[in-house]
């Protein structure tokens, strides 16, 4: 009973502070907001037994990728943001689309059929420790994606640089 | 023990509140905030997925959505930058040059 509640209250939590992110007038205020919803998503993912996956969403979304757009937002003067509407003229067919979709999907859901479960069990998993079991992994069956990863990292370095930086006269 | 069907739901929920926000919103900056919010939809799943299957294997693929998400962040917040020191707006509606 407790689990369930919980999970419902992170349900509820993570719903409506998603649409008051989409839904939020100022930038700044879809920001705050936000970073309350990743500390949410990741107390869901300390339920699920993953603790580190828990710590990288804190590391790198709340304390990497918002503080990123919060620089962002407050770089570029957004006065005129509050007098014109929030939404494209196209708004009410974006809301059509996304409510199908869900529709779709969420029947699509009657016909999932879990695989048979693997060797990773929550025994093995509390007697090895996440990270340990996640590390080795990570650099023995996993080593090209991850080394590819690295490369997709140097890309973004490279061309965030190229893109923002200012032209100079030649 | 919560179903498995639960995280699948608000992470579709999730997902499709994702949708909505980069189709409607006029800001740009709030649509790259929509694709993040579509990203951890992903997470939700298949990090569910993979503690319900005994699997690590979700979480692994988890760790290169997260990886790729910031490599986005970056790329598309400097496009932002780019756009907005040669127009000064942050409304798509107003970006027509390619009259895409």
């Amino acid at each position: 009973m407790i689990p369930q509640l919980f999970f419902i209250y992170f349900a509820f939590a993570i719903t409506g502070l998603s649409l008051l992110v989409v839904t939020r007038k100022n930038p700044v205020h879809s920001v705050l907001w936000m970073l309350l919803l990743f500390f949410h998503i990741a107390s869901l993912y300390l339920f699920l037994n993953a603790e580190f996956m828990a710590a990288m969403q804190v590391i790198v979304y709340a304390g990497g990728i918002l503080v990123l757009f919060l620089f962002v937002v407050l770089l570029m003067n957004l006065r005129d943001e509050l007098r014109i509407g929030k939404y494209i003229g196209a708004g009410p067919t974006g809301f059509t689309f996304a409510a199908a979709l869900l529709v779709v999907v969420i029947m699509s859901l009657r016909s999932f059929v879990a695989a048979p479960p693997g060797i990773y069990s929550i025994d093995l998993i509390k007697s090895e420790t996440h990270a340990k079991i996640l590390g080795k992994l990570m650099y023995t069956e996993f080593l090209y994606p991850f080394e590819i990863t690295s490369l997709i990292l140097l890309v973004a370095i490279i061309g965030a640089i190229v893109l923002a930086k200012r032209r100079l006269k030649t | 023990m919560v179903p498995l069907s639960w995280y699948m739901v608000l992470s579709m929920v999730v997902f499709a509140i994702g949708v909505f926000g980069f189709l409607a919103r006029r800001n740009i900056i709030i649509m790259f905030m929509s694709i993040e919010l579509m990203l951890n939809a992903v997470n939700i799943n298949l990090i569910a997925l993979s503690h319900y299957l005994q699997d690590m294997r979700g979480q692994i693929l988890a760790f290169f959505v997260i990886a790729v998400a910031a490599a986005e962040a970056a790329i598309g917040l400097a496009i932002v930058i780019a756009l907005f020191r040669n127009k000064a707006t942050a409304h798509v509606d107003e970006i027509k040059e390619m009259q895409g």
